[in-house]
């Protein structure tokens, strides 16, 4: 085992606002533990990185916050997950993703129309008054997450054919159209190139004054370039948890400063 | 040349070979109906009906005949074989018990299409009383194509990537919204091709109607879903084991065949020009 240094207590000295908080999260996928014994607390409208290699259960933590891993049968979650101090198998998992929501690794719009692509959540959760309210709301995520300008005339165009970084930000003004509460991103630009992740970098940096926001990536100079607090995950063990300046200078961890530094992963 | 070339030749020779006689038999037999059929066919044969006990007339009662079954029996099995599909893919738990209705499904596939004739007449035309009529017809003819578009319609929702499900489903869908609005309108076209094929099948069939639909020569066209009638398949075959004109009759069975042929090989090139449409879509 591990040692967990967690030294997100003691430096800011502003009251924080807890948005969610993991206790005790244990995951199994059959005999294999992909999830050991994880704490951790998500702060609002703050940017929170998972950094780690390959298989170490970043992707598997992030979907459990959103109930994504109900998808998976054969997965087993022990521990809670409170969301504004709601326990979420306390909630109906429909309302839960409304409130958290969630940006993919692979751009995944549904091979329909850009405005439908939007509307398709409003329409799910019946989210707008009037076609004219419809369109407002579509127009403001497409705003929100800076594609308004380029799709504003081709709003009846199939979205599979934007490039992959207009995709990705197509999910993401799909996403914050229903409003939500929380953005999970789950290595939102590991499919993209270089100029479509500064986009959704800036992006991401944008939106956390309205939405609180988890974000997976196995990229160690993303994390320390949008986040405010970063977990380092190994083996499924949360290893180390605490601000990102800190975390990046004076790591207390030697498996978090052999990371950082490139000497595995 | 070489040996390991030589070798290489001769399995050449041998697939092109076998390629070829695939395409001969198709086209010998695809010749023999044209040359013998293409001379009883004109306009009146196609909208008459039979006259002076076979001999001479048209065929038309036999084609509405085929055109009801298959019909009767794609609207049976049709949402049935979807929503059978929907179940297996979407919402049963992949275990034991899908395993064995998959099998189950499989053998349905693999039974002699009589059986399915002698099923038809003891269950839809004595148990539940329909009688010799298009219902019982289409009824059996429709579990005989269930187990075609059960498949297609699997594979076709199986084909929707897993991506746009968890899409729908992270943006607070119920599983059956998602099921409704994304996944079923991007399997359509597979599940239509499926279904098609199975039409083609159907339209084609003898022995499941045999002893459930259909009747060697009547007076009248159909009036309802329990009339019996004429089908095309069924009319070659008694054209040619009863009647006593043979020279006349067998050129008419030689025409009913081109007609069939021809109605279900353009039943089969609809479902490849739908599925080329739909190939064309990128996810």
């Amino acid at each position: 085992m591990v040692d967990i240094v967690t030294s997100h207590h003691s430096p800011v000295t502003s009251k924080k606002e807890v948005k969610i908080s993991i206790r005790n999260l244990n995951i199994w996928y059959q005999d294999m533990q992909v999830i050991k014994n994880v704490n951790l607390d998500v702060e609002k409208n703050k940017v929170t990185a998972i950094i780690g290699p390959s298989g170490c259960g970043k992707s598997t933590l992030i979907k459990s916050i959103n109930r994504m891993l109900d998808m998976i049968p054969e997965a087993e979650v022990g521990g809670t997950i409170l969301l504004d101090g709601q326990n979420i198998y306390d909630m109906d998992e429909t309302f839960l993703r409304k409130r958290i929501g969630m940006v993919f690794q692979m751009p995944n719009p549904f091979p329909k129309s850009i405005f439908e692509n939007i509307a398709y959540g409003l329409k799910i959760h019946k989210m707008f008054k009037s076609k004219q309210d419809l369109y407002f709301k579509v127009e403001k995520a497409l705003k929100q997450a800076a594609l308004w300008d380029e799709v504003k005339d081709k709003l009846d165009k199939f979205a599979l054919d934007l490039s992959g970084g207009q995709q990705q930000r197509l999910c993401i003004a799909r996403c914050i159209a229903l409003e939500p509460e929380v953005v999970l991103f789950d290595e939102p630009c590991s499919a993209l190139d270089p100029v479509a992740t500064v986009k959704i970098e800036e992006l991401i940096e944008d939106l956390k004054k309205n939405y609180t926001i988890v974000i997976v990536t196995h990229n160690m100079q993303q994390a320390a370039r949008i986040s405010d607090y970063t977990a380092f995950l190994y083996l499924g063990n949360l290893v180390e948890f605490g601000p990102t300046q800190k975390i990046f200078t004076t790591p207390q961890n030697k498996m978090t400063e052999h990371y950082l530094t490139g000497k595995f992963g | 040349m070489n040996s390991r070339k030589v070798k290489e030749f001769v399995g050449f020779a041998i697939l092109r070979l076998a390629t070829f006689l695939i395409l001969s038999a198709l086209f010998i037999i695809l010749y023999f109906i044209i040359i013998r059929g293409i001379k009883v066919i004109n306009w009146q044969f196609l909208t008459h009906k039979p006259c002076e006990g076979m001999t001479s007339g048209g065929i038309f009662p036999a084609i509405l005949g085929t055109f009801y079954l298959t019909l009767c029996a794609i609207c049976f099995a049709l949402p049935l074989g979807v929503a059978a599909a929907i179940y297996l893919v979407e919402y049963a738990r992949q275990g034991r018990l899908v395993r064995i209705v998959r099998i189950g499904i499989n053998n349905l596939a693999g039974v002699p299409s009589i059986v399915f004739g002698l099923f038809g007449l003891a269950v839809f035309v004595k148990y539940f009383g329909f009688g010799v009529s298009i219902l019982s017809g289409g009824l059996t003819l429709g579990i005989l194509i269930l187990p075609v578009i059960i498949r297609a319609s699997e594979e076709a929702i199986l084909a929707v990537p897993n991506s746009l499900r968890e899409a729908s489903l992270a943006l607070g869908a119920t599983k059956w919204q998602t099921i409704y609005r994304i996944v079923l309108p991007n399997a359509i076209p597979g599940i239509l091709t499926g279904s098609i094929l199975g039409i083609g099948r159907a339209a084609g069939e003898t022995a499941p109607i045999l002893f459930t639909a259909v009747t060697f020569y009547s007076a009248k066209l159909p009036t309802s879903i329990f009339s019996e009638v004429q089908a095309l398949p069924y009319h070659i075959y008694a054209l040619m084991t009863e009647g006593t004109h043979p020279e006349t009759q067998i050129p008419i069975a030689y025409g009913t065949a081109l007609v069939l042929l021809f109605l279900v090989l353009g039943i089969d090139l609809l479902a490849i020009v739908i599925r080329r449409r739909a190939r064309r879509r990128k996810w």
